[in-house]
């Protein structure tokens, strides 16, 4: 197995699936303002699909280019951790999902800037930056809803209640990772996840919320298995592709 | 409050290191940090900017229209304060 | 100051107008000049608003990542041009959320084209290129409008608005130059979205009730059928450049005038839509209408968690 490849794919359809749902919000934003800065978060999302799926694309040495790796490909291909493909429900579920996810990808991302794979490390210090203001916005927004007004809580609460059970996968391991670790390419999860939980427990502890007892967590997405959710968003991603298969847009 | 409407905030941008803060419209925010990254994202999407100053709509006081010939017409007959008032003859340089 | 008489302050605003002296938001202004320059901002601000919905259809769809960016930075142009023109509407006194409950109410109206649905991928080509065009060519001479903060904002909207037709233009291009489908696309969408986008300059001046008050005032600076003559004239060569043919049998160029003659436009189409009676009229307030009241709880935290920080500040 091409492990770097495995690797870039996963990374790269994080990104891929999160911008398509945030995508979904264009238009229909809780406020002007907001829709923009959504949309903007979204926008940095493709642009990491992209560069990361190209670069995916080059390691793999087939030819494919990034369009044929994010549009092409059967469901149990697509290697999104399962909390991306999440429905976005309300903006408190929606919020909540992308500091859940920017939590993460932050102290990720600055581990691959150190990454021994020159361009991986490229992609990392672009990204970082983007996520870095990714999650000051979606922090604030948590703390916000979680104290601002009784409903506003409860509904941050719940959203957090329901998400919970998919962050361990975040931190999912397997041979893939354990062999680019081997070769300096990637980095320990344990201490990703320590500064995820760090970053988490303070900001819910601002946003006056509580962590939910660590019941069952759910992975798979790491292998391709996902929820029923995934079919539908490929439905529409990969539309106009598989409707006029080999045309150029 | 009415529709939950945020207030009304202005939207300074410094376009590049050299010059002074511009205004360039406005925005809706629940409080400043918000508003700094509204702005960042409404009025800075083209690279427009490098630093933004926010300030509340109803912190800004302006002159009044009405008083702009007492305020700023005493101005126009002060032309000493101007260099072009004053006579140089040829020849003198670096003045 | 002695108080001056309502017709020596009305003489005095229209020689400035007249010497082209922009009007700012805290200098006398005939009422009327307000209102009419509040509901001709706030329809445009619409316009921008619910505009976003016929192509934010289809973002989720784009046929690859470059487009798919492309259309999101596009459909998020719009809503900063809404926003932009909701806030010279603020200048004038009056506040956003009451000028878009109208909007929700029906009340208030705006630009009929973005009734019609998006049905293919090549809609999103003929909505840049025609619907896009047609706005730039609304939007440029209101760049030299009266009112400094409209004039303003439209000067913004409008450097952004540059690649918002290109981009559109080129994605029918493509379609025009790939397979038969792609070619049978782009045409379809350009017989869909060809008239509507003539409708978009307005009724035939002789029924424009506005025009000759809102021309003397310069809060528009040409005609209905000027402009609709303009963008006929600009756009029939270019179609034909991409080898697509403009559905009008009757399109002709008029040696004599320098322009194209063309075809009756429906205008029972128009005023029918404009009524409320086009295909996706409900959709499109309903959706926003929607986006207001599922955001009310989230306007309604931000405020009381500043309220608390302000507070807590203040303690
Ligand atoms: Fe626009
Ligand atoms: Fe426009
Ligand atoms: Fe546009």
């Amino acid at each position: 197995m091409n492990t770097l490849f495995e690797y870039l794919v996963r990374l790269g359809d994080d990104s891929l699936i999160l911008g398509h749902r945030l995508s979904e919000w264009c238009g229909h934003g809780p406020i002007l303002e907001e829709d923009i800065a959504m949309t903007n978060i979204a926008l940095d999302l493709v642009g990491q699909a992209t560069s990361i799926l190209k670069y995916a694309g080059e390691v793999e040495g087939k030819g494919r280019s990034e369009d044929d790796i994010a549009f092409l490909r059967y469901e149990r291909e697509y290697k999104n951790a399962l909390l991306v493909e999440q429905p976005n429900d309300d903006f408190g579920v929606t919020m909540m999902r992308q500091f859940l996810f920017d939590a993460f990808r932050k102290p990720l991302f600055e581990q691959l800037t150190q990454s021994s794979d020159e361009q991986l490390a490229a992609i990392a210090e672009k990204s970082l930056k983007e996520t870095k203001y990714h999650l000051k916005h979606s922090a604030e927004w948590v703390i916000r809803l979680g104290d601002g007004t009784d409903e506003s809580h409860d509904r941050v609460q719940s959203a957090l209640n329901d998400l919970w059970r998919y962050t361990d996968e975040l931190f999912f391991t397997d041979e893939v990772d354990a062999d680019l670790e081997a070769k300096g390419i990637i980095f320990s999860s344990e201490e990703l996840k320590a500064s995820w939980s760090e970053m988490v427990k303070n900001v819910l502890n601002q946003a006056t919320l509580t962590i939910p007892d660590n019941g069952w967590q759910h992975d798979g997405g790491r292998r391709g298995l996902h929820s029923e959710h995934l079919g539908y968003i490929l439905a529409e991603l990969q539309y106009m592709q598989r409707a006029y298969p080999g045309m150029e847009w | 409050m009415a529709n939950n409407e945020w207030p009304l905030w202005e939207v300074f941008i410094r376009s590049k290191q050299g010059l002074s803060h511009k205004h360039v419209g406005s925005l809706r925010a629940a409080d400043a940090e918000m508003a700094v990254e509204n702005a960042r994202d409404v009025y800075t999407r083209r690279s427009e900017g490098i630093s933004i100053w926010v300030v509340e709509s109803n912190n800004v006081h302006a002159s009044h229209p009405t008083e702009a010939d007492s305020l700023f017409e005493p101005a126009h007959s002060k032309v000493y304060r101007h260099p072009t008032f004053y006579d140089v003859p040829d020849g003198i340089e670096h003045m | 100051m002695a108080e001056l008489n309502i017709q020596e302050l009305e003489r005095r605003f229209q020689e400035k107008i007249d010497n082209d002296i922009r009007i700012e938001p805290n200098d006398w202004m005939p009422e009327r000049y307000r209102q009419t320059l509040i509901r001709q901002i706030s329809q445009h601000a619409h316009s921008e608003i619910v505009g976003m919905l016929p192509e934010g259809n289809w973002i989720t769809r784009a046929p690859n990542l470059r487009r798919k960016a492309v259309l999101l930075a596009k459909v998020q142009d719009e809503a900063g041009h809404g926003l932009y023109l909701y806030s010279a509407t603020e200048t004038l006194g009056a506040d956003r959320e009451e000028t878009i409950d109208d909007l929700h109410s029906g009340k208030a109206k705006y630009s009929s084209i973005f009734n019609y649905p998006t049905l293919s991928w090549a809609d999103m080509g003929a909505v840049g290129w025609l619907v896009d065009g047609a706005a730039i060519m609304n939007q440029v001479p209101l760049c030299r409008c009266s009112y400094g903060p409209y004039a303003r904002a439209m000067v913004r909207v409008c450097k952004e608005e540059s690649f918002h037709q290109r981009q559109g233009f080129e994605i029918m291009m493509k379609l025009a130059a790939g397979s038969e489908e792609q070619k049978a696309m782009a045409q379809d969408a350009l017989n869909r979205f060809w008239w509507p986008a003539l409708m978009m300059f307005g009724p035939p001046d002789a029924d424009s009730k506005h025009t000759a008050q809102s021309m003397a005032w310069k809060i528009k600076r040409n005609t209905n059928d000027e402009l609709r003559q303009q963008m006929v004239d600009i756009t029939v060569p270019q179609a034909e450049m991409i080898g697509l043919t403009i559905p009008d049998p009757d399109l002709k160029w008029n040696e004599e005038k320098g322009g194209y003659d063309f075809g009756e436009i429906d205008w029972d189409e128009f005023w029918n839509v404009v009524k409320g009676n086009g295909p996706c009229n409900k959709e499109r307030v309903e959706a926003r209408r929607k986006a207001k009241e599922n955001g009310e709880w989230v306007r309604e935290a931000a405020n009381a968690y500043a309220a608390k920080q302000k507070m807590k500040k203040a303690s």
